[in-house]
């Protein structure tokens, strides 16, 4: 059955090179999340303002984001933006895809988080005296982070997940890219693979560990 | 933009991604969901620790990227095994086992949502195991597990766009061999771009709206 030679030494002398790979998508995830939570919060008051114009903008981001392909956005950062002009990187175009993404599908999470929380709390900020902005900010926003942290983390996987989609760009410095690259060049498609899937599972559930004992931290009584 | 190179055997090709978008996904949820169920199920049955292995294996499918689950399937299958697979098979057979370790847990979820009490009461009325199963947990589970259920069957359509890496030509391949040639990313890109969001915008809507009328409040 196995009349195929595994080659794992000239698969792992390479992991170097796939380790730092694995940096850059760390690295990716890590600035996307943060792109993508502040501009869920962002969403989330255009959400809240009453506006109309506004909450169109945070409807029609969050509908797009949640109901095309996440690679369908990536490519669009990258091969559509470019139809008016705006040429970006592939590392750019992987973030900002992702980031656009994170946003769409975490300013929901926050929506759902923010029905917990009971509205006589605003009002009770706003009678103290608080602006709106500061009843949000001190009183409302810190609560729906913590409801929502949860789903924080899982959407943080997402990201880790989603680098591999910088493919379809031809991104070559993340684990995916990195990969590739060493596939293209000695085959052993198998064995490198293999290995990138390891190290994948490895930061997914060091992200969930590590977050399982933040909350523990950060959220006890 | 409305001034375009697009002919009728350009769309045609277009038509052909989606079809196979929709085909590769009809595939992948219905295997996915018996698989799924049978899981969930089983899981439930035989308890955490006995259960311990299943779980890491499904978790596993949930850890990787996708695309690498393909690739390595694809690899191991073709080059390890030796078997002559389409990338078509390769494809349907990895998202479904996907699907099914996604749809395990809603199943089980949904499982853990009826109340043992009203269980056991259904048992000690006579019900068998299978009667109780058909008769009070399917419908009671069901009500927990559909709204997320729609939200993965969306998922999978979406992720379908994937398959690309084992040669199958769908929808957004199809739209990325048109661009090589017109060069008209931007408008391409909208044609795929709506085709996806007007299948799942509504049916995402659907499924919140069970979601919000079956919720016990």
């Amino acid at each position: 059955m196995f009349n195929y030679n595994f080659r794992w030494n000239q698969a792992f002398n390479s992991l170097p090179q796939m380790l730092e790979g694995a940096l850059v998508t760390i690295e990716i995830a890590v600035l996307s999340m943060m792109i993508g939570i502040t501009v869920a919060i962002t969403l989330t008051v255009f959400r809240l303002s009453g506006n109309r114009f506004l909450s169109a903008i945070a409807t029609t981001w969050v509908e797009i984001a949640r109901n095309t392909p996440a690679l369908f956005q990536i490519y669009m950062v990258h091969f559509g933006l470019g139809g008016f002009g705006i040429h970006l990187s592939p590392y750019m175009s992987l973030l900002i895809g992702i980031a656009f993404n994170n946003a769409g599908y975490l300013a929901e999470n926050f929506r759902g988080a923010l029905k917990a929380i009971p509205d006589t709390q605003t009002r009770a900020a706003r009678s103290l005296g608080m602006s709106s902005g500061q009843a949000f900010t001190n009183v409302v926003m810190p609560q729906m982070l913590r409801i929502a942290f949860l789903p924080m983390t899982n959407q943080m996987v997402w990201a880790i997940l989603m680098t591999s989609l910088g493919a379809v760009v031809a991104m070559n410095t993340d684990l995916y890219g990195v990969t590739s690259e060493l596939n293209a060049r000695s085959f052993r498609t198998f064995e490198l693979f293999a290995i990138a899937a390891v190290i994948f599972y490895l930061l997914t559930k060091a992200i969930t560990l590590s977050a399982r004992l933040l909350a523990a931290r950060l959220f006890r009584y | 933009m409305f001034d375009t190179a697009l002919t009728v055997n350009d769309l045609i090709l277009l038509a052909k991604g989606a079809g196979m978008t929709l085909l590769v996904t009809a595939i992948s949820v219905f295997f996915g969901t018996i698989l799924g169920i049978v899981f969930g199920v089983v899981r439930y049955q035989i308890g955490p620790w006995w259960a311990a292995p299943m779980t890491f294996v499904l978790d596993i499918f949930r850890s990787i990227p996708l695309l690498i689950q393909l690739v390595l399937a694809n690899a191991f299958l073709t080059a390890v095994l030796k078997l002559k697979m389409s990338g078509f098979a390769v494809a349907c057979g990895v998202l479904s086992l996907y699907t099914a370790a996604y749809c395990a847990e809603i199943v089980r979820g949904g499982i853990e949502s009826v109340p043992l009490t009203l269980r056991r009461a259904a048992r000690s009325l006579g019900m068998s195991w299978g009667q109780d199963m058909r008769n009070i947990v399917l419908p009671l589970a069901t009500r927990v597990a559909l709204p997320s259920w729609i939200g993965l069957a969306l998922g999978v359509m979406k992720d379908s766009a994937l398959v690309y890496i084992v040669q199958v030509v769908e929808l957004l391949k199809s739209t990325q061999i048109l661009i090589t040639r017109l060069q008209e990313p931007l408008f391409l890109l909208m044609i795929c771009g709506m085709f996806y969001f007007v299948i799942s915008f509504p049916i995402a809507r659907f499924g919140g709206y069970l979601e919000k009328r079956w919720s016990n409040d």
